[in-house]
């Protein structure tokens, strides 16, 4: 049982307030930080590494203070969100330094291990400075897993990702959530968090705004309008077709943007009729997109409900 | 788990020197010393083996220009690229403790020096005037003591500053050459000085180097430079936050 526990901790730059007064327990599983970019959630996760200090209150690893305490790497494997990396080595060579400099036993195999249960095998003998940003976070992941390390802190690791990655990477850390670690990750991607994570804290403009199971927070999300965009090859059949059905709440069509936009009350519902109406009509979509300001009203949503 | 290196860790080391001769700016580290020799073949084909022109030159150019130059690329080098685009990381995020990666850092710095600085240094005196008045040698051991002072020194402003190549070059060029040759007294405070107090013991009295500095005080000033700057950087390193971050 490892548990990453965050007590009354606030951190400023200056005169901002990143993190204020926040109190969170992280313990075995797989826990979705959640909030919109410029949360928070970057610094939240550079305390639990260790990366900074928090300016009052502690963060701490079983007990033990993480700020300025090397030790506590043995335990902790990080995923940064920078792509930076030894760009000039290949996997092998990075992941087999990582086990080194963890003091490992066998870094030769270690990294053998890591590399294969990211299955990045196939490309382990190219330099890292070809690979491609999925393949990037991959040799990321192998790194941090190369100790086996308790506790896993992934930091927006879906960027990125084309979606084949995307599922491999959840199943990954699906299966370390449920080998008893204690995993968490951050992203301001709703359905991300809620695919992946069984227990979810939202933060919101630095402050701790939900926490708990993952149901009750989606159905404060289900609940909520969604707003799209949509463009298609004839905007005004879809609309009229779109609007019959109970699980939209409102079209309008956006001539300016030359598109269509959508308020929709039933996530689910939705998202299986928009694709089921566009070709019943043979109307092709061009553009889908969830609006970035309904992602920001979902977390004002959440942080008043 | 086996006991990590306490205080040298040989794989920052091989990660440090195959980021340090992997980038463009290394490019410098093999051009200025070619350079060097090349200037000291075509001055002896000209004027023939002469102490003073050697002197100048080893000097004026080796000591002067050079050796801070090469001290600038592989004391910043060492570190500075690594905490400007986040790779540190990989380093910072292990159980090691943070003055033993400065220290190995350091090390790594000190070898790319003296090999691209000192050793082409004794290899100019020698086709020069074939080390008379052993003034290879004098120049060699100076290039390589300065070596050692800038790593320590340019390693530290790799870790406090993002302008550490900005300020190593004002540093090594405007304070080094300009304003000593201007205010007298600021080069008792030069690496330069320290550095020629040893070669002026090791050369010949008929050699013409000349230090500011004592021996005594510039060994003094050159070790205790060396390692206040190890460990202010060590200490540094322990509470870097890193770019990016806010």
């Amino acid at each position: 049982m490892t548990t990453l526990s965050i007590d009354h901790v606030s951190r400023w730059f200056g005169n901002v307030v990143a993190v204020n007064d926040i109190t969170m327990t992280i313990g075995p599983g797989v826990t979705g930080l959640l909030g919109p970019n410029g949360a928070g959630k970057s610094t939240l996760i550079n305390m639990m590494g260790g990366f900074l200090a928090p300016s009052t209150g502690s963060v701490t690893l079983d007990g033990a203070v993480i700020w300025r305490n090397e030790q506590v790497y043995r335990q902790i494997g990080i995923v940064p969100e920078r792509e930076a990396m030894y760009d000039f080595l290949t996997a092998r060579e990075f992941v087999i330094a990582n086990a080194e400099l963890h003091g490992l036993a066998n870094p030769g195999e270690a990294a053998r291990k890591a590399l294969a249960t990211v299955e990045m095998e196939y490309a382990q003998d190219r330099k890292v400075a070809t690979y491609s940003k999925g393949m990037r976070q991959r040799v990321k992941m192998a790194s941090a897993l190369v100790h086996e390390p308790d506790v896993l802190l992934l930091d927006e690791p879906f960027n990125g990702m084309d979606p084949r990655q995307r599922l491999q990477l959840m199943d990954l850390l699906r299966q370390m959530g449920a080998d008893g670690r204690t995993v968490l990750f951050s992203s301001h991607i709703l359905e991300e968090v809620e695919q992946l994570a069984s227990h979810i804290e939202v933060v919101v403009a630095g402050r701790h705004a939900a926490s708990g199971d993952f149901r009750k927070i989606r159905r404060l999300m289900t609940d909520r309008p969604h707003r799209y965009l949509v463009r298609s090859s004839d905007d005004r059949a879809l609309a009229s077709a779109l609007i019959a059905d109970a699980s939209t709440a409102g079209i309008e069509l956006d001539w300016q943007e030359k598109a269509l936009r959508i308020q929709a009350i039933d996530f689910g519902g939705f998202t299986e009729l928009l694709p089921r109406v566009a070709r019943e009509h043979g109307i092709r979509l061009y553009t889908v997109s969830p609006s970035d300001e309904s992602l920001e009203s979902v977390f004002s949503y959440l942080v008043t409900a | 788990m086996s006991t990590v290196s306490a205080v040298y860790n040989p794989t920052v080391a091989r990660l440090t020197y195959k980021a340090l001769l992997g980038r463009r700016r290394a490019l410098i580290l093999f051009a200025l010393p070619v350079l060097l020799i090349l200037i000291s073949v075509a001055v002896r084909l000209l004027t023939g083996a002469d102490d003073s022109t050697a002197s100048s030159i080893l000097g004026g150019f080796a000591l002067a220009t050079m050796v801070p130059l090469i001290g600038v690329v592989a004391g910043t080098g060492a570190i500075g690229p690594e905490i400007d685009d986040g790779s540190i990381v990989y380093l910072l995020a292990k159980p090691l403790k943070r003055p033993s990666i400065i220290f190995t850092k350091l090390v790594v710095a000190i070898g790319v020096s003296v090999v691209f600085s000192a050793v082409p240094t004794i290899v100019a005196g020698f086709i020069l005037n074939g080390n008379s008045q052993q003034m290879a040698f004098a120049f060699g051991a100076a290039a390589a003591a300065a070596s050692v002072a800038y790593s320590a020194v340019f390693l530290l402003l790799g870790v406090i500053t993002r302008q550490a190549v900005v300020f190593g070059l004002v540093y090594a060029l405007v304070w080094e050459s300009l304003i000593g040759s201007l205010v007298p007294g600021a080069r008792t405070l030069s690496v330069q000085q320290w550095a020629l107090a040893l070669a002026q013991k090791i050369a010949g009295d008929g050699a013409g180097v000349s230090s500011d500095v004592g021996l005594p005080m510039a060994v003094v000033l050159l070790v205790g430079v060396t390692v206040a700057g190890t460990w202010f950087a060590g200490q540094k390193l322990r509470t870097l936050v890193l770019a990016g971050e806010e």
